[in-house]
């Protein structure tokens, strides 16, 4: 019942919408809930990525800290985002600090549990990457505009 | 299109009249608004613009950012980056200047009754789009639902945040914020403008987009609106180039066929889309 | 128009009293003169101020006067358009200046002197309708413009020779004047002039000239002159379809291949008759700590041109800049004014120090979109 309920929850989020059953239920053989209170962290710079998370409720800041500036917020995710890109790709570490802005609802998926999968399935591994690759085009395309800083020129 | 009103009755429509700032307020650094006094001034639409212009040192076109609905009320928002405008700013309350306007065309609010409005505005960009957000609110009834996204380089570089937290508290309105960067104690959003559609409900098919900000992230957001199924023809913005003359005489505002000053400031995206994206034209 | 079908015969003494007749009405004539190596426009006060007996050669970036018969008006175009008397290189617009405390700003007067325009060439008679458009025609009009256009007299004269550099041909502007004149010449080789009124004040001072009833020979042979100005026009500018390939062309390789030989010294936006672009400058005078606002002929060739508020130009290249000017040129100006912003005058090619030559370029652009 509880994997069905994951299961149910995992293809509910933006991530995996319309993903086929039987991918769900391998991916979703990964996936746990998570809660986390506001101001807790999801993850910090330089820890393994051995996760990733699918916020379902709740807003998350990804942040770096330099001495001396302080901590800066660099992008704010909601509901149906993804946090976690990381585990794509050797080392698996992560590259920020992930804190909860609110109360967070999410799925983790565990990293190592879903690279094995998809080492295993490269049927599934292509289908998994198909997903996470417009979120990291996506971002790409945000940190590009945001490295213009357009606001700066314009009267 | 949108009506053009004439400018002041005055004989030569290049000579200003002398207008004065009654009250000045500083915005964010380096960003004031005025409001002003100057005889003969019969009001405005909204998205028209002013030259405003320093007695001796130059003039520049100015949108105008307060309420249409009070022809009394003249406002003005200025960021200093050039020569004009640092001085324009540096000006103090009581002090005189020069007045041409209003010129250019109006946002489309006739064509948007009825409809969905999204509003997206980038960095000064809210200052233009102000006036029609006011009338908006003010004619509420006429319009589906008003949303307003609004990007910033930083939290502490948004404009008017009292009336955005005050139109944040209404029910007829949705705004959302967010900024490029921020330091820790920003509780709002943090991406680019674009980023913020995804979190908002409207009907693309009924929706007017109006939009204004720099070219760059016009650009993106008309992209994003045509994406999320708006109308290229809804898709209004406001473009900047260089005025002198502000009626289409000086040939500066050129665009391919279009003078920017006399034909708009304001175009749908359908017509801009080839012009904007010629580089260099 | 009304006698416009009755032309007149006049020797070319009659343009002596023609001259005084314009003075004596209160008019300040202008016509051309010879003046450092170059045929301009100021004001003439007898036929002797006129270049008789001058004619000049022109090519790509080359212009030179030499002495050839004994015509009046036996040169073509020079540097100098009469733009430079309706829309001059500077306008003063207003003053601002402190007085009695008070702080007044003064429109700078019109200048309402009635102008007489002697010898105004067919393409320069299109290129003043060209302006017309722009400064009298749109939602607002330029008032300075507008005063001077309004006094205005204009004895044409109608074309018996052409410059290499002319293409009035191709765009349909010459060599015979059609319209906008008060009065038009044509210039025999025997001295004398075909003379046509255009107005009702040009048929009146038609007919205080001494002169006869032209006979059909006099018309056949004043058409004669102009056909042969015609047949001696080399360039050509084909114009057919020409707004719409400029338009779909802004990548093509040429405007590279032009940019690298453009100096960018904006001569060519200079002399053409019809370009229009101004500057708004503020001057100051330190003494009366006054200040005044001035218009200036200002170039899409320049940098500041396309300057945005607290960033860049928008047309940084070489390349960006000529295409604008030629584009608009022949293509955005129809969208604008309902015409070619081009009177085939050819003082872009003369004038140009590396002898760029709208008509070859224009023809580049056509003949690899079209193949050939």
């Amino acid at each position: 019942m509880a994997i069905e309920g994951l299961e149910r929850i995992v293809g509910a989020h933006a991530l995996f919408a319309g993903f086929g059953d039987e991918f769900l239920e391998l991916v979703s053989g990964c996936a746990s809930n998570v809660r986390f209170r506001a101001g807790e962290y999801l993850c910090r710079e330089g820890d393994p990525a051995d996760q990733i998370f699918m916020v379902r409720d709740g807003h998350v800041a990804q942040e770096i800290g330099a001495p001396g500036q302080g901590r800066m917020t660099f992008l704010t995710i909601g509901p149906n985002s993804v946090i976690g890109l990381a585990w794509l790709v050797p080392p698996y570490r992560w590259t920020y600090d992930a804190r909860a802005q609110d109360d967070v609802r999410a799925i983790s998926l565990d990293a190592t549990c879903l690279r094995g999968k998809c080492d295993r399935d490269p049927a599934l591994g292509y289908e998994v990457m198909k997903r996470f690759m417009p979120a990291i085009v996506k971002r790409l395309h945000d940190t590009r505009l945001q490295l213009l800083d357009v606001y700066g020129a314009r009267s | 299109m949108s009506t053009v009103l004439a400018p002041n009755p005055q004989a030569d429509p290049m000579v200003p009249v002398l207008a004065r700032i009654t009250r000045r307020i500083e915005e964010v650094p380096d960003v004031v608004t005025f409001e002003m006094e100057a005889p003969d001034w019969n009001g405005f639409a909204p998205g028209q613009f002013n030259m405003l212009g320093v007695f001796g040192v130059g003039e520049i076109p100015i949108s105008i950012s307060g309420p249409a609905s009070e022809p009394d009320r003249l406002v003005h928002t200025i960021r200093a980056v050039g020569p004009v405008s640092r001085a324009l700013a540096g000006l103090a309350e009581g002090a005189a200047l020069g007045l041409r306007g209003p010129f250019g065309n109006e946002w489309p609010v006739e064509t948007a009754r009825g409809r969905d409005v999204v509003v997206i505005a980038g960095g000064l960009g809210l200052a233009p789009v102000r006036p029609v957000l006011y009338h908006l609110l003010e004619n509420r009834n006429d319009f589906n639902k008003v949303i307003l996204l609004y990007g910033a380089r930083r939290p502490e570089e948004m404009l008017f945040t009292g009336e955005l937290s005050a139109w944040r508290a209404r029910f007829d309105i949705e705004v959302a914020v967010t900024v490029d960067h921020a330091a820790i104690g920003w509780h709002g959003h943090v991406g680019v403008v674009t980023s913020l559609l995804r979190n908002v409900g409207f009907d693309p098919a009924s929706t007017s987009a109006f939009v204004c900000g720099p070219e760059i992230m016009m650009r993106f957001a008309a992209r994003a609106l045509v994406d999320a199924g708006v109308a290229p023809g809804e898709i209004w913005m406001s473009m900047e180039r260089n005025m002198h003359c502000a009626i289409g005489l000086c040939g500066h505002c050129q665009l391919g066929p279009v003078f920017i000053c006399r034909d708009g400031p304001i175009f749908d995206w359908a017509r801009l889309k080839p012009l904007m994206m010629q580089e260099e034209l | 128009m009304a006698d416009a079908a009755t032309p007149v015969v006049i020797e070319a003494s009659a343009l002596d009293q023609l001259i005084s007749i314009l003075k004596s009405k209160g008019f300040e004539v202008l016509g051309p003169v010879r003046r450092d190596g170059a045929i301009i426009h100021d004001h003439v006060e007898s036929s002797a101020d006129l270049p008789r007996g001058w004619v000049d050669a022109q090519s790509g970036g080359r212009y030179r006067l030499h002495q050839e018969g004994d015509a009046y008006f036996g040169y073509t175009v020079g540097p100098s358009s009469w733009k430079r008397l309706l829309h001059p290189p500077e306008q003063p617009l207003w003053r601002c200046g402190t007085r009695d405390g008070e702080i007044r700003i003064d429109a700078a007067p019109v200048d309402e002197t009635r102008h007489a325009l002697l010898g105004v060439r067919p393409c320069e008679l299109a290129a003043i309708a060209m302006q017309d458009k722009v400064f009298l025609d749109g939602p607002y009009r330029d008032p300075h413009y507008a005063a001077r256009r309004e006094g205005l007299f204009i004895v044409a004269v109608n074309c018996s020779r052409s410059a290499e550099t002319c293409f009035c041909t191709s765009m349909g502007t010459g060599p015979k004047a059609r319209e906008c004149y008060d009065i038009t010449l044509t210039e025999f080789s025997d001295g004398r002039f075909l003379a046509n009124a255009g107005s009702t004040e040009g048929t009146e001072i038609l007919g205080a000239l001494s002169g006869r009833p032209a006979d059909a020979a006099d018309v056949d042979a004043a058409e004669a002159a102009t056909d042969a100005a015609a047949r001696q026009i080399t360039r050509r500018l084909e114009t057919r379809g020409l707004p719409e390939i400029l338009k779909t062309s802004p990548e093509h390789p040429r405007w590279d291949e032009v940019a690298a030989r453009c100096l960018g010294c904006a001569n060519c936006t200079m002399v053409c008759p019809t370009c229009f672009c101004t500057d708004v400058e503020e001057i100051n005078d330190l003494a009366s700590g006054d200040s005044a606002r001035v218009q200036r002929w200002a170039s899409c060739f320049t940098a500041d041109f396309t300057y945005l508020h607290g960033g860049g130009a928008v047309r940084e290249s070489s390349r960006s800049r000529y295409r604008q000017w030629m584009t608009h040129k022949l293509a955005t100006w129809h969208d604008q004014f309902g015409t070619s912003g081009c009177v085939g005058c050819g003082r872009c090619i003369t004038w140009c120090p590396v002898g760029i030559d709208i008509t070859e370029e224009a023809a580049a652009i056509r003949g690899s979109t079209e193949g050939g």
